[in-house]
């Protein structure tokens, strides 16, 4: 019931989201048409904002946006003029979806097993390296460690290309580029659940039932520990799925990452709100998902 | 600590399995079975492909690749040659052309390309509704202008007509020299009238796409890359080299760079795609081509705000620039400063010289305009967008009037749009601009500055100039016509001063000519694919490209 609810509320909140996009990429100054070149004629540029209804009040566009959005049209871009933004999600986000899925595998294959060990070892040398390496990886940039990586893999030992999108070797260095930065937090998070669950009082118990420390460790302590990785990993995996303008650009990835940043620029205001909506509804959804995955791993978590 | 191996052995599954996904979601993208037998860098990504609305310059090389006009350019010097057109009459007066369509000529569908199909796209590109931002290149055209700007409704009142399915007469206002070159250019491109009436604005999806040019468009997918391929059916089809042409978008100088090192990519073209840091190394190379390009950078004063109504300020300013220290420092290209507007070894014209350095001339004028020494000299601000280099200028600009003038200058970035709506609206002291040439004539510089014209931006009224710049375009004789616009042009540069000339462009690219031949440095940056060749043994350099060089100019 609680996440039928929940699911229903969506509806009303990516409305209202919606609206507000709408209503604020209309408010900055400058607009789609506005170009180096002066339109010739004023009369090629009023049907040009005729055209996209521009010339019409605020509520008037809204309404026709709404008809659009329940046949699930996004509208014209009114920048790529041959496209819509249909067009361009379903070219982008696959690309961006799989990106962003290697990069979060990443994150998580790196950082869960980096936070784990340094917990377990906490105080010795392999907690310190550790806790250091993690430290590196969410410090530096992926404005830096993109070309770093380039420049190493891809230029001096040619293991990878340098850029563009294509064959499984192009997701290399963009996933590392993505994840990295990623599962320096990760590690962090998961070293800080590991360590509340060790000083735990079933922990006591299960030690002092005479349990080896493998079954302590992996089958008890995990479980809690891993807890706020999960609850981060919701916003995380929205935020990656939606494509990095950083990445994209650095390493000329046709994601949508890209055009959330660019169709601001360009007040390209159809595409903006469609990438918004998008962003927010992933972001709804993940959420959702990660409470459900809360109740499976933590029995004593149960909503009314 | 010791792990039990059955937990060992499921944590190895669970990174098996990891990896397994990993391998089949990269899997998923692989989309391009060959690569292309030529790659080239292009620039930003299409806005569109369609040759009526398109404006940037990246979008047209490829536009006029898939749309060849009734001209077309020549690949060494980018005047205009026969395209679908194999010859044309020209009145008299000069103001009557009748092109003769190749009975060759068919589109990549198969059907006849005929006068019709240019009478409805010239009339497509001036209609209001299409939204076509060169419409303006067809106001030489009788009855044009007043179509596009609404003073008339009937299409049938422009001047351009099927005398027959070959034949096609189009009257102009003025004898118009450089008229065969706007032929060539990608708004005057036939396109397929059943397509577009079809399809609407996704008419470039369409499959079969039927075009006149080179190539037929395979696949357009955005920002990832165009792919072309040789059209069989091509009027000159013996005549086109590559079969299959990749173009990818990049906005990125340094990735530019790094596809093309490590030879992802064969040609980088754009000028904006080579990063300015490595310039002094790129420059060494025998790849690394630079040329005069028919471009202009310059600032604008807005005469509507003192203290820029008058005239000794708006001169001493310009006179306290030293343009030298830009190029040499700053854009470090090789461009050269510019005291005039028109760049150099444009066709049918040579400028006048306009203002130089010199800044005690500077500084007796600017007393003389009441503000020795800089005092009482209002706030006044230079705009920009937000550009490294229009930043790096801007600095420099405010250091040398305050230097030599005592003039206090406030820097402003802006973000592009909002750059570009203050400048249309007269909401600036001064303003950054820079100019790129529509056609091969001095004409696409000077009459952006006539009283009407909306590139004006300066409130410069001057009804001589007005006159002048009309005077001129009238006239057939040539030199008659050179010495009138030489006149305008004094009065833009040295008389008036509404705009100050700093340096002209150069054309930046990166190609090996000992592996590909057919392309040359021309004023335009243009660079029919058709005639780009790749060999796969390197060239002997000179002689080799030479006698190419000369047999593409036969044709």
């Amino acid at each position: 019931m609680y996440f039928l609810r929940r699911l229903l509320f969506l509806v009303p909140l990516a409305l209202i989201i919606s609206f507000l996009a709408f209503a604020f990429v209309r408010l900055m100054p400058g607009g789609p048409f506005d170009r180096e070149r002066a339109a010739p004629s004023p009369e090629v540029r009023k049907a040009m904002e005729a055209k996209y209804l521009l010339d019409k009040p605020l509520l008037v566009q809204y309404w026709h946006y709404l008809e659009g959005l329940l046949k699930g049209d996004l509208g014209p871009s009114m920048k790529y003029r041959n496209h819509t933004v249909n067009d361009i999600v379903l070219q982008g986000l696959p690309i961006s979806l799989t990106l962003g899925l290697s990069a979060f595998l990443f994150a998580l294959g790196v950082g869960i097993p980096l936070g784990f060990f340094t917990a377990v070892y906490k105080g010795r040398w392999p907690d310190y390296t550790g806790s250091f390496v993690a430290l590196l990886f969410f410090c530096v940039p992926a404005l830096v460690i993109g070309p770093v990586l380039i420049m190493f893999f891809a230029i001096k030992l040619g293991w990878f290309p340098v850029a563009l999108w294509g064959s499984p070797l192009h997701v290399i260095l963009p996933t590392v580029t993505l994840g990295i930065y990623f599962s320096g937090r990760i590690a962090r998070l998961m070293r800080e659940g590991m360590m509340t669950t060790l000083n735990a009082e079933f922990v006591t118990t299960a030690r002092a039932k005479g349990l080896n420390e493998t079954a302590v460790l992996l089958k008890h302590a995990f479980r809690l520990g891993v807890l706020p990785v999960v609850s981060y990993s919701g916003p995380l995996l929205a935020d990656l799925l939606t494509g990095s303008f950083v990445v994209e650009s650095i390493f000329q990835i046709p994601g949508i990452g890209v055009f959330l940043v660019n169709s601001l620029f360009s007040r390209d205001h159809t595409m903006t709100v469609g990438l918004v909506l998008l962003y927010a509804v992933l972001l709804l959804v993940l959420n959702l998902i990660v409470d459900l995955v809360y109740t499976i791993i933590d029995p004593r978590i149960r909503y009314e | 600590m010791i792990f039990s191996r059955n937990a060992l052995w499921s944590s190895r599954r669970a990174f098996r399995f990891c990896l397994i996904l990993l391998v089949s979601l990269a899997a998923g993208c692989t989309r391009y079975a060959r690569r292309a037998d030529l790659v080239i860098v292009n620039g930003p990504e299409p806005e569109s492909l369609d040759p009526a609305i398109i404006t940037g310059q990246a979008d047209g090389r490829i536009a006029l690749t898939l749309f060849e006009g009734l001209t077309r350019y020549n690949p060494t010097d980018a005047t205009p040659l026969p395209g679908l057109a194999e010859r044309w009459d020209i009145s008299p007066d000069g103001r009557t052309y009748t092109f003769y369509i190749r009975t060759k000529a068919v589109w990549s569908t198969g059907e006849p390309i005929t006068a019709h199909d240019f009478v409805y796209s010239w009339r497509r590109v001036l209609d209001p509704l299409t939204g076509a931002d060169y419409a303006g290149q067809l106001y030489y055209v009788k009855g044009a202008e007043d179509y596009n700007t609404g003073k008339h409704k009937d299409p049938g009142q422009i001047g351009v007509s099927a005398v027959n399915d070959k034949t096609l007469r189009v009257e102009l206002v003025d004898p118009t020299p450089f008229f065969l070159d706007l032929c060539a250019f990608q708004t005057l491109a036939p396109v397929p009238r059943n397509v577009i009436e079809k399809h609407g604005d996704r008419w470039l999806m369409a499959k079969p796409l039927p075009v006149t040019g080179a190539y037929t468009l395979v696949s357009w997918r955005i920002n990832d890359r165009v792919r072309l391929q040789k059209n069989p059916l091509y009027w000159d089809a013996a005549n086109t080299h590559c079969e299959v042409v990749d173009l990818i978008p990049c906005t990125v100088a340094t990735t530019a760079l790094n596809l093309y090192e490590t030879g992802q990519a064969d040609i980088v073209w754009d000028k904006e795609l080579v990063p300015v840091e490595l310039l002094d190394k790129l420059q060494k190379r025998p790849d690394f081509h630079t040329y005069n390009y028919l471009g202009s950078y310059f600032y604008r004063y807005n005469l509507n705000r003192k203290p820029f109504d008058d005239v000794r300020v708006r001169k001493a300013m310009a006179l306290a620039v030293d343009k030298k220290r830009l190029v040499e420092k700053i854009t470090r290209a090789g461009e050269q400063v510019a005291s005039h507007l028109v760049p150099p070894g444009v066709a049918n014209y040579k400028s006048p010289e306009g203002l130089g350095y010199d800044p005690d001339l500077a500084r007796k004028l600017l007393k003389e305009a009441g503000y020795e020494g800089g005092k009482g000299f209002p706030r006044v601000d230079y705009m920009f967008n937000s550009v490294k280099t229009h930043e790096k200028i801007a600095v420099e600009l405010q250091e040398m009037w305050a230097r030599e003038l005592g003039i206090q200058i406030e820097l402003r970035n802006l973000e592009w749009k909002v750059f570009l709506q203050a400048q249309s609206r007269l909401e600036f002291g001064l303003s950054r601009s820079s100019w790129i040439g529509d056609y091969n004539d001095p004409n696409t510089f000077l009459d952006m500055f006539m009283s009407n014209n909306g590139n004006n931006r300066t409130g410069w009224k001057n009804q001589r100039y007005d006159e002048l710049i009309r005077q001129a375009n009238s006239k057939f004789d040539p030199n008659e016509r050179e010495k009138t616009l030489q006149k305008a042009e004094i009065l833009l540069v040295r008389e008036e001063v509404p705009i100050v000339p700093l340096f002209f462009y150069v054309g930046q690219e990166l190609y090996d000519t000992a592996r590909f031949s057919g392309i040359y440095p021309n004023i335009r940056a243009e660079h029919p694919i058709r005639t780009i060749r790749v060999h796969k043994q390197p060239l002997e350099q000179t002689s080799l490209t030479g006698k190419l060089a000369a047999n593409d100019h036969a044709r």
